[in-house]
């Protein structure tokens, strides 16, 4: 197959030889041209004009439900055959086919609109030594591009030279991989130099060679040749397609991959198309279904058989039997007639309505109010619109922290200063009083560079400060200096400061504050105000964060001469460090560290010391030395580091606040409550998610114990597991319990299911991203499952994002259960990809996890009511849905196997034709429809109030394989009352005047009406909830029914189209006679009845809890609304996380000598970081938006790299 | 939708408010409670047992007789000869008599029966063509190929009425005689043999072609030919009345309308009362009927009766209906009784309900 299609690609001349290797020669078109390498236009679209109709229908086709049909088709055109018109099959299939069409199409309008308008964007591009303005399609390999500052990347660039210092460029990379932190390139110096001379770079003629086209996003290879000189290039010195310049005022650049070769197009287009497991089962329902439908029809062709030799070869003398045509072949024959009739079974409008049913209660999740959020104007949104029912069957919700349970705001939010903590609003007898919305919070007025969000409760801090307690300032004044903030003052007095971590943005804010505000900065110096005052430090040193270190230190030169370091970082760590003097504020700054740590606050411990000139002369030499040193360099500065960083004092401690989003404690504890477990996945440090499994809830104290596994090798793993293990259940046997079992299409697919197992008690496990590393691997991967399966919370922090995926896949392969994963950053793009369901949090941190999340909404309260409501209600509209449409359909299709038995096996159908054509499409679709759409058993507020209600959908109770064979048997019986109650009732009758009723039309008529009223009536028992809606299409149906039957048995149908409505008269005839309304009734009460009696009898003696909780709506009003509790204050001696961000500083290129190179010319008045950008800006804090280098590893996937 | 897009302002995208968005349309929600369920049981077994037993009485009040001739009296003889293909086309006179034991009030229906003729295969019923029977002219001449393989005959004139259920139509026929007491007169029971048939067949589905008022219905036929096994051209169906000919010939109407099973009775003829001493109906007595015995049915072992009825509102005879409603009456009525004990001893105070 493979070849075959490579040969029509050769043939077609599409496809090049596969490339090895890239070689451009820059501003030289004719040389690049034998390459052939595509140029920058990009084709999303599928077809166009003339391909649309052939390539749509063969796509169309291939699905397995319109070839089905096909062949029915096909089969029908074959007169011996032909059992039913043609028209029976053709017209559903064509509304299908329609269907489909319209909205393939409309989105490949969609696409190509799209596709044009990013194709005519226009650009600067060097040709014949001048700029030419161009569009983007025309733009070629080895072209020169000028970009200018907020433009996109046209294509993948080679970086030449940019307008910033030291040829850096400033790339958003949003579009690309979501992050919307500033990320820096920089070209090499050789290109740099040119600067935008347009005659320089117009007979720049570098060659570059490089790696093939490829989708790896953070690598790349190659080689620039200029003048002989050969340079290497790395990822550092490339732009790609779909970022977008910021902070730069323009870049020159080499277009190295255009249009499909760039990274972004040869990642796109790869998403994973997600099935529900209703889609499974349904996919080896219809397989049975079709079994079951062989079998009916070899049963009816033998029994055909066996007719035309007993009876049928003594009729031919009134039915000539054509030429060849003997027992056997026309028993081959009525198998086929039999599976044009029986096809019902399958009907194609069960996948049209499945389709339906979910786009319908997509829209409600769209519409929903209640997961709208006002503050960034986010309403839900379903991205995906086939999942829907998937929600109401989840099992386990693997979440990320921040951003997602943690709104990843940080807030100044306490402080220690000199022994006394400040923060705490104190009524006038000194008790503390709780901090609300109402709270009066103080006046920053006097200081006219205070940020006005910035929001403080305690007055006593700012009258110390401004009272010139000298503690205070050195506080603030450390706050100030010690960071590696950026600033950004755009007009007088008005700040903005770019942190690399959200607590960072948070200090220097506070400080701003409070007076000490943080100005401006360059490699040497720090200007800041001191209440007031200007007062520029001299910047000697910068003693870097890192994740060994936990804490940082700048040493600065105040213009009175005096040396300080400052530091700030963990307590742990400061305290080790601290001059001896400083023993007593140490423990009650201990004290008031741990009361922070109880309150769920990141902190800080801050310190200071005097350095005298001499000591500090000497130290810069080495500190020189250790710089320039070519090995060994990170040691000896350590060594450095560590000798200055000694005997500091004490200054005091910081509180800052990961504010918890609204509503994450009650939230997970209602989940919980539905039996959802929650695992939290976070690249945070175990202190940080610890301590949010406190704040909302997931941890307690009154658990009975919290395991914690930090072991650092595979067997000290194993042993914390199952030591855990055997604490929470002794009796279980060491080999987990593994059941194996096969499922899927033709039993192809093996699962593995590990059981659960029960424990007394409730436990909580918190792994480390090593241990996880370990735990994951092949041998210890099910210790892993089973242990953390027994505990009520499992928290994993130091994960990568690809630790994230690998945890859900397990739990996904082993618990064959329904996974959902929720996170709104790039590092959960993952595992929202291997989740059976990917929530994403819009609004927050780019929009990356939101692009390949199947459900997106701005905060995760709204999880609960997408789960409980929306979820629940899906998944009980489709399983009512399902058994309903296999029950109406058996119940059709099985009469017809009954009258066979009276027909000579001859496959003469019940029911009219027409009937036939019509039951599926428009007399049985819309009640169905409305059912499921509408019905709910209780509404939202019940369904939230009672979180139990969303067990059966996890249990699969609702629709399974037993489910399907009670619907089967329930039809079974229902069938032969349809047929066998009419057949009795009309066998030897006559018409009240003596006339004939027992023709085959009149008793097509009896039976097609009986049936239609029996499954109007199971639909009514189905209801639970009629809407206006509900009624008016059961009765419409009802009486869509009775008037289309009366219209084509009419005159005019049968003068007009005399072949074709053959029934004339027929419901006239006999819907005027009571024995056949009393027929009617009759088939009626016996098919409700049993109905009716075994769901009393159940609801009696059995009742679900949706039958309880449905008693108790009737017997009580509206539930109340849930009480509000107020939060949880632990008295708590763990000690809190330290509020560090997650990655290395910015320390280097801050102080990096390089900056000397070349100064800022000019200062830009553009506007750097616009506001607007940021939809959270209005009513919010600020945000701060980190800046990382990119050449620097995330912390977040070291423990991978050891692993 | 193209209204929400056109909003502006920092609530743009906020879902509108409405009772069908927001999934709060007023509705009714029916519960199987005990107060529902069991007065409905109890009321459905009572509806059930007024119904059946008024249709029992009804059902009661008609009389059905039924007599099986197919190798009855003297007809014997008849179905013995028809054996031998060789005497197919011959016509054939037999007689059987039969004593009614009462009287047969009200208006009398007579019937012909046959058993086990698959009116209703799938190919059988097909093998007809309607626009040819409403009297297309186009169709009289090109019969449909519906009606494979009565289309043609082997000169390839066209076949009218074409198709197998034609072909195979009824061609007996019978006279009924009365006579009260041996020895009493013998009485012909007229019978009248029009108005059997659907109004609408009658006077939509079945038209004879379009004649001039020159034409005879013979010259309108011309070109065609009758179907094989018919002894009388279509025309000339109704020797008595010339207007009961061609396609609007009630027998040939009746047996159109094909039977959904294969033993099924046709209307042959309803009892005339204009004269003494049928203005009551039937007399008890003893009757013969004279039958000319044309159809074969020894082929396909099939059976051929007489039906005797007189109908009520209810229709014939037809004892199935008033029994199943009396069973089913009983049946509502335990499961009314079986549920009133299970909600008795488990769901009374609703215990179960409670969590």
């Amino acid at each position: 197959m493979g070849s075959l299609l490579t040969y029509f690609e050769s043939l077609c001349g599409k496809k090049r030889e596969k490339e090895e290797e890239r070689y451009i020669h820059a501003n030289n078109r004719p040389l690049n041209l034998p390459y052939q390498y595509a140029d920058n236009a990009i084709r999303t679209s599928k077809y166009n004009v003339f391909s649309f109709l052939p390539l749509n229908l063969f796509e169309q086709f291939q699905r397995l439900a319109n070839a089905y049909f096909l062949v029915l088709l096909i089969l029908q055109l074959i007169p011996e055959i032909s059992s039913l018109s043609w028209f029976t099959t053709v017209v559903p299939l064509l509304l299908v086919l329609t269907m489909t069409a319209v909205k393939d199409a409309s989105d490949d309008i969609n696409r190509h609109r799209s596709d044009k308008q990013v194709n005519n964007r226009r650009v600067d591009v060097l040709i014949d030594g001048e700029l030419r303005s161009e569009k983007w399609m025309n733009v070629q390999v080895g072209d020169v591009i000028k970009l200018e500052n907020n433009q996109f990347v046209t294509a993948d660039l080679l970086l030449l030279t940019s307008s910033e210092p030291l040829n850096l460029v400033y790339i958003e990379t949003a579009e690309l991989d979501g992050e919307t932190n500033l990320k820096v390139k920089q070209a090499l110096t050789v290109t740099g130099d040119i600067g935008d001379s347009i005659p320089g770079l117009g007979s720049f003629k570098g060659e570059v060679r490089c790696e093939p086209p490829n989708n790896r996003l953070d690598k790349f290879k190659g080689t620039l040749t200029v003048n002989g000189q050969t340079y290497a290039l790395d990822n550092d010195k490339v732009l790609l397609r779909g970022c977008t310049l910021r902070n730069t005022e323009w870049c020159f650049g080499l277009v190295v991959f255009g249009g499909p070769d760039t990274k972004l197009m040869q990642n796109s287009g790869k998403t994973v198309f997600k099935r529900t497991s209703i889609d499974g089962l349904m996919n080896v329902l219809v397989l049975c279904i079709f079994g079951f439908l062989a079998v009916m029809c070899s049963i009816l062709a033998v029994g055909n058989a066996i007719w035309e030799v007993r009876e049928g070869s003594v009729f031919i003398a009134f039915l000539p039997r054509p030429n060849g045509v003997n027992a056997g072949f026309s028993a081959f024959l009525t198998f086929w007639s039999y599976v044009i009739i029986l096809n019902t079974v399958v009907p194609i409008s069960l996948y049209v309505s499945v389709e339906i049913i979910r786009l319908g209660n997509s829209f409600y999740i769209d519409w929903d109010r209640k997961m709208y959020y006002p503050k960034s104007d986010t309403p839900a949104q379903a991205r995906t619109t086939t999942l829907n029912e998937e929600l109401g069957q989840i099992k386990y919700i693997f979440s990320d922290k921040t951003g997602t349970l943690t709104q990843n705001i940080m807030t100044f939010n306490k402080c220690s200063i000199n022994g006394k903590s400040y923060g705490e609003v104190v009524d006038f007898t000194g008790q503390r009083v709780e901090i609300t919305d109402k709270t009066q919070t103080v006046d920053f007025t006097w200081n006219e560079l205070a940020d006005p969000k910035f929001v403080f409760h305690d007055p006593s801090l700012v009258e110390l400060v401004r009272e010139g307690d000298l503690a205070a300032q050195h506080f603030f004044r450390l706050l100030a200096l010690c960071h590696t903030v950026m600033p950004e003052e755009k007009t007088e007095g008005e700040l903005y400061y770019q942190a690399q971590s959200p607590d960072e943005g948070a200090l220097v804010t506070a400080a701003r504050n409070f007076g000490f505000v943080f100005r401006s900065r360059t490699p040497e110096s720090i200007r800041i105000m001191e209440m007031g005052q200007e007062v520029t430090y001299d910047l000697l040193a910068v003693l870097d964060f890192n994740n060994v270190r936990k804490r940082m230190s700048v040493i600065v030169r105040s213009p009175k001469g005096k040396l300080i370091l400052f530091c700030k970082g963990a307590d742990t760590i400061v305290y080790e460090r601290l001059h001896p003097s400083c023993l007593k504020l140490k423990d009650t700054t201990t004290s008031h560290l741990n009361e922070y740590a109880g309150d769920g606050l990141r902190t800080l411990a801050l310190a200071y010391k005097d350095l005298d000139d001499d000591y500090m002369e000497d130290w810069r030499r080495r500190h020189h030395e250790a710089n320039i040193a070519m090995d060994g360099k990170e040691e000896r500065l350590d060594e450095l580091y560590e000798e200055i960083e000694k005997d500091l004092m004490l200054l005091g401690a910081t509180a800052v606040e990961d504010k918890l989003q609204d509503g994450v404690p009650q939230t997970i504890e209602q989940l919980a409550k539905a039996d959802i477990k929650i695992w939290v996945l976070t690249g945070d440090k175990q202190e940080t998610a610890e301590n949010i499994g406190y704040a909302c809830n997931m941890l307690r104290e009154d658990m009975t114990e919290v395991f914690i596994v930090a072991a650092n090798t595979a067997e000290g793993v194993r042993e914390e597991l199952e030591k855990a293990r055997r604490t929470m259940c002794p009796e279980a046997p060491d080999k987990p319990v593994v059941v194996e079992a096969r499922a899927g299409l033709f039993w192809r697919q093996k699962t593995r299911k590990v059981e659960d197992e029960a424990v007394n008690g409730e436990y909580a496990l918190v792994i480390n991203g090593h241990s996880l590393a370990y735990a994951l691997e092949k041998d210890l991967e099910l210790e892993l499952l089973r242990t953390a399966c027994m505990c009520q919370t499992v928290i994993c922090c130091r994960v990568t994002p690809l630790q994230k995926a690998q945890v859900v896949e397990l739990v996904k392969h082993y618990k064959q259960a329904v996974t959902l994963a929720i996170g709104d950053g790039a590092n959960d793009v993952s595992m929202i990809k291997a989740a059976h369901i990917g929530v994403g949090i819009s609004g927050q941190e780019g929009m990356q996890a939101v692009l390949s999340s199947d459900y997106s909404f701005a905060q995760f309260r709204y999880l609960q009511r997408l789960l409980l409501v929306h979820g629940r209600w899906s998944y009980l509209r489709m399983c009512k849905f399902l058994r309903y449409f296999f029950y109406k359909n058996f119940t059709f299709t099985f009469v017809h196997f009954w009258y066979a038995f009276f027909c000579g096996f001859s496959a003469q159908t019940v029911y009219d034709e027409w009937f036939i054509t019509l039951y599926n499409l428009v007399y049985t679709a819309l009640p169905v429809l409305g059912m499921s759409l509408f019905d709910q058993d209780v509404n939202d507020r019940w369904s939230s109030q009672h979180p139990q209600l969303y067990s059966p959908g996890q249990l699969n109770l609702y629709f399974s394989k037993k489910a399907f064979v009670r619907c089967m048997m329930h039809s079974c019986y229902s069938s032969l009352i349809l047929f066998f109650i009419p057949w009795a009732a009309m066998y030897d009758t006559v018409r009240d005047d003596g006339k004939d009723i027992v023709d085959y039309q009149s008793f097509a008529l009896l039976a097609q009406t009986c049936l239609l009223i029996a499954v109007t009536i199971q639909l009514s028992l189905d209801t639970h909830y009629w809407t206006a809606v509900n009624q008016f299409f059961v009765w419409g149906s009802l009486s869509a029914y009775f008037a289309i039957t009366f219209t084509m048995y009419s005159n005019g149908m049968f003068l007009i189209f005399t072949s074709t409505f053959p029934f004339i008269g027929t419901a006239r005839n006999s819907l005027n006679q009571p024995n056949v309304w009393l027929t009617i009734l009759l088939t009626s009460i016996l098919c409700a009845l049993p109905v009716v009696a075994y769901r009393f009898t159940l609801i009696q003696l059995w009742p679900t809890i949706n039958d309880k909780v449905r008693h108790k709506v009737r017997k009580e009003a509206l539930p109340a609304p849930a009480p509000r509790r107020p939060p949880v204050r632990r008295i708590s001696t763990r000690r809190s996380g330290y509020a560090f961000s997650h990655a290395q500083g910015y320390g280097e290129l801050v102080t990096s000598g390089r900056f000397l190179l070349r100064r800022p010319q000019k200062i830009r008045t553009a506007l750097l970081f616009p506001q607007s950008d940021s939809p959270l800006s209005q009513g919010q804090p600020q945000l701060y938006r980190p800046i990382t280098a990119l050449n620097r590893v995330p912390e977040e996937e070291q423990p991978a790299q050891q692993s | 939708m193209g209204k929400e897009a056109a909003k502006t302002g920092p609530l743009a995208h906020r879902p509108d408010n409405s009772a069908f968005m927001q999934q709060r349309l007023p509705a009714w929600s029916p519960m199987l409670t005990t107060s529902t369920v069991l007065p409905f049981m109890y009321c459905m077994a009572v509806l059930c047992l007024v119904v059946g037993v008024s249709l029992l009485i009804t059902v009661q009040g008609t009389q059905e007789m039924k007599l099986d001739y197919t190798e009855a009296g003297t007809c014997n003889n008849c179905f013995q000869s028809l054996k031998n293909v060789s005497n197919a086309g011959k016509s054939c006179s037999c007689r059987v008599v039969f004593t009614l034991e009462h009287e047969f009030k009200g208006d009398v229906f007579f019937y012909y029966g046959l058993q086990n003729f698959h009116q209703n295969l799938r190919k059988y019923m097909d093998s007809r063509d309607d626009a040819q029977m409403v009297g297309r002219k186009q169709n009289l001449k090109n019969p449909s190929s519906y009606c494979e393989p009565y289309i043609r005959d082997e000169k390839d004139v066209p076949i009218a009425p074409c198709g197998a259920v034609a072909n195979s139509m009824f061609n007996d026929s019978f006279a009924l005689q009365y006579q009260g007491q041996p020895g009493d007169p013998i009485n012909t029971v007229p019978l009248y043999r029009k108005g059997i048939a659907w109004y609408t067949d009658e006077n939509v589905k079945f038209r004879n072609p379009h004649k001039n008022k020159s034409q005879t219905l013979a010259q309108v036929f011309e070109g065609t030919t009758s179907p094989p096994y018919w002894q009388k051209p279509v025309y000339l169906l109704d020797p008595l009345d010339a207007t009961n000919n061609g396609f609007i010939n009630e027998d040939l109407i009746v047996w159109m309308r094909e039977a959904a099973f294969p033993n099924f009775k046709k209307l042959y003829g309803v009892l005339v009362r204009t004269q003494e001493p049928f203005t009551n109906g039937l007399p008890a007595g003893n009757y013969s009927i004279d039958i000319v015995y044309n159809f074969p049915v020894q082929y396909f072992k099939g059976r051929k009766q007489v039906v005797l009825s007189t109908v009520t509102w209810f229709g014939g005879q037809n004892r199935f209906l008033p029994i199943a409603y009396l069973v089913t009456s009983g049946l509502v009525f335990i499961i009314a009784i079986f549920l009133t004990v299970i909600w008795w001893k488990f769901g009374k105070d609703a215990k179960n309900m409670n969590e």
